[in-house]
């Protein structure tokens, strides 16, 4: 999915739905994996785990910073992208695409609705 | 006070480094990826922007005897071309900062460099004048001397194939680890010097100003072929980090003794005197509180400075410097944690972030280079 149809969270998590708002993947921006420089371990939840949004789901340590990682929505987490456990540098890499953290399904699609679109992030990280 | 910008602050900002403040000075932190550039310095070669350092010139009849009872080496070991790593300390034996002390020239009217960390410079320049008496002059030239660092192993090469060292290379081709040499250009001297702060084979060339936007073009242009890269601090952090040098504000600071962080190597205590000794004599004596230990962690978790050691279930400690060693691919840490030869080995524990993670003691260095500075 390209960024211009996928939401955000003011967390610099991307939130991409599938077409009947069942489950999303989710992942960080490329402005936020540009911050925080090359990362080197992620701390994701397991799979069944229940998350509540804009909850702390995991962390992302940095070579010079650590990140929480926020749940962008509430629900049970479907997947997790196994790859990122020995090669998380794959989030700077394809932050997008390839480095995506784990899937939910949603508990609450009205949560959504929270969310910002491409546009309104770009705003929001000055770069519109 | 707004922050200083070196000489070479513009091509960082053309070069798209990530700048931050640092130590007052405008500094590129890394200019692509941390961990290209660490990797460029250990397997090629990469440059560095070190201008931010300070160096005093301490000159007059009295100055080997003044530099000697300032620092808590043995400076009188010291021959004209030779540098040595030092520590300055208070009279009860914390540390003021760590130092290199050059032995620009001997005689009857010796010179010396001192070369200070730049948070340190202002706090080393009053320390140091307090102590000054007859016979002795202190100068602050920090702004008016740049500092580049050549680390890596092609930095020899990098050198010769750079006009500007043409004239200079025989010297400079010959000088051993913690030495360094002296040529005019212009009619302004040119210090090369065969010391780094990265654990790995290097240079760093002190130079006027005006010389450095020039020198850094042509290191970078004849550098390519050797697979260059310029570093920021990041890295030079990770890298000095897996050499297990100390740095200022991490491993030492105004309330460490040299003892504690593992310098005891260059403290002379058989030197007549200087400042801090008896309070350090005393210190060896009773056995130094705190020591300075190399820990592994079983996660990749990173232990941070602050970070709380634990050691068979009791606080022991805190964590100074951290990090995921690019290098070794493992996470490590420095702490100071409590000096008690009773300790179990393997029974420490570091807190992350509220979570007990295990951690292995290990020998410090983590890194040693093959070729030797």
């Amino acid at each position: 999915m390209k960024p211009e149809d996928m939401r955000f969270t003011k967390e610099h998590e991307w939130v991409a739905v599938n077409d009947d708002a069942s489950e999303a993947a989710v992942g960080i921006t490329d402005y936020a994996a540009g911050e925080l420089g090359d990362i080197v371990y992620i701390e994701l939840p397991k799979e069944g785990a229940h998350v509540r949004c804009m909850q702390p789901m995991g962390t992302i340590e940095a070579v010079k910073t650590v990140a929480d990682l926020y749940s962008p929505l509430s629900g049970v987490v479907s997947a997790v992208n196994k790859n990122l456990e020995n090669s998380p540098e794959i989030v700077n890499k394809s932050p997008f695409g390839d480095g995506w953290f784990v899937r939910i399904r949603i508990a609450d699609a009205g949560e959504l609705d929270r969310l910002m679109n491409y546009t309104a992030y770009r705003a929001m990280i000055g770069k519109e | 006070m707004s922050p200083k910008r070196t000489p070479l602050t513009g091509i960082h900002e053309g070069l798209g480094a990530r700048i931050i403040e640092f130590a007052g000075f405008h500094m590129p932190v890394s200019y692509t990826s941390i961990l290209e550039e660490h990797q460029a310095v250990r397997e090629r070669i990469g440059l560095f922007d070190v201008s931010h350092m300070g160096e005093f010139f301490i000159t007059g009849p009295n100055a080997g005897r003044f530099v000697d009872e300032l620092v808590t080496n043995d400076c009188r070991k010291l021959a004209p071309g030779g540098v040595l790593y030092t520590v300055m300390c208070r009279d009860d034996g914390t540390v003021v900062d760590d130092l290199l002390v050059y032995l620009i020239g001997g005689g009857r009217n010796p010179e010396y460099m001192l070369v200070v960390n730049a948070a340190n410079i202002e706090k080393d320049f009053s320390h140091i004048s307090a102590h000054v008496s007859g016979g002795v002059s202190l100068e602050n030239m920090s702004d008016a001397i740049a500092l580049i660092a050549v680390q890596g192993p092609a930095s020899l090469e990098l050198l010769g194939r750079c006009p500007f060292f043409a004239p200079a290379m025989d010297g400079v081709s010959s000088l051993e680890y913690y030495h360094f040499m002296r040529f005019e250009r212009e009619g302004e001297t040119i210090t090369v010097s065969r010391t780094g702060y990265t654990g790995e084979r290097g240079f760093e060339l002190f130079i006027p100003p005006r010389f450095a936007a020039g020198l850094w073009s042509e290191l970078m242009q004849s550098g390519a072929p050797l697979g260059i890269k310029p570093v920021g601090l990041a890295a030079r952090d990770t890298l000095r980090f897996e050499a297990s040098f100390c740095l200022y504000g991490h491993e030492l600071d105004d309330r460490t003794t040299p003892l504690e962080a593992g310098l005891s190597w260059v403290v002379k205590l058989d030197k007549e005197s200087f400042i801090g000794k008896r309070a350090l004599a005393e210190e060896k004596k009773k056995r130094p509180k705190r020591k300075l230990a190399g820990f592994e962690l079983e996660g990749r978790n990173i232990a941070r400075q602050g970070f709380r050691v634990f050691c068979g279930g009791r606080h022991a400690g805190a964590v100074t410097s951290g990090t995921y060693s690019p290098t070794l691919k493992k996470s490590l840490c420095m702490a100071l944690v409590e000096n008690d030869p009773s300790s179990p080995a393997g029974a420490y524990e570091i807190e992350i972030r509220n979570a007990m993670m295990p951690a292995q003691a290990v020998a410090l260095p983590f890194y040693k280079s093959r070729a030797k500075g």
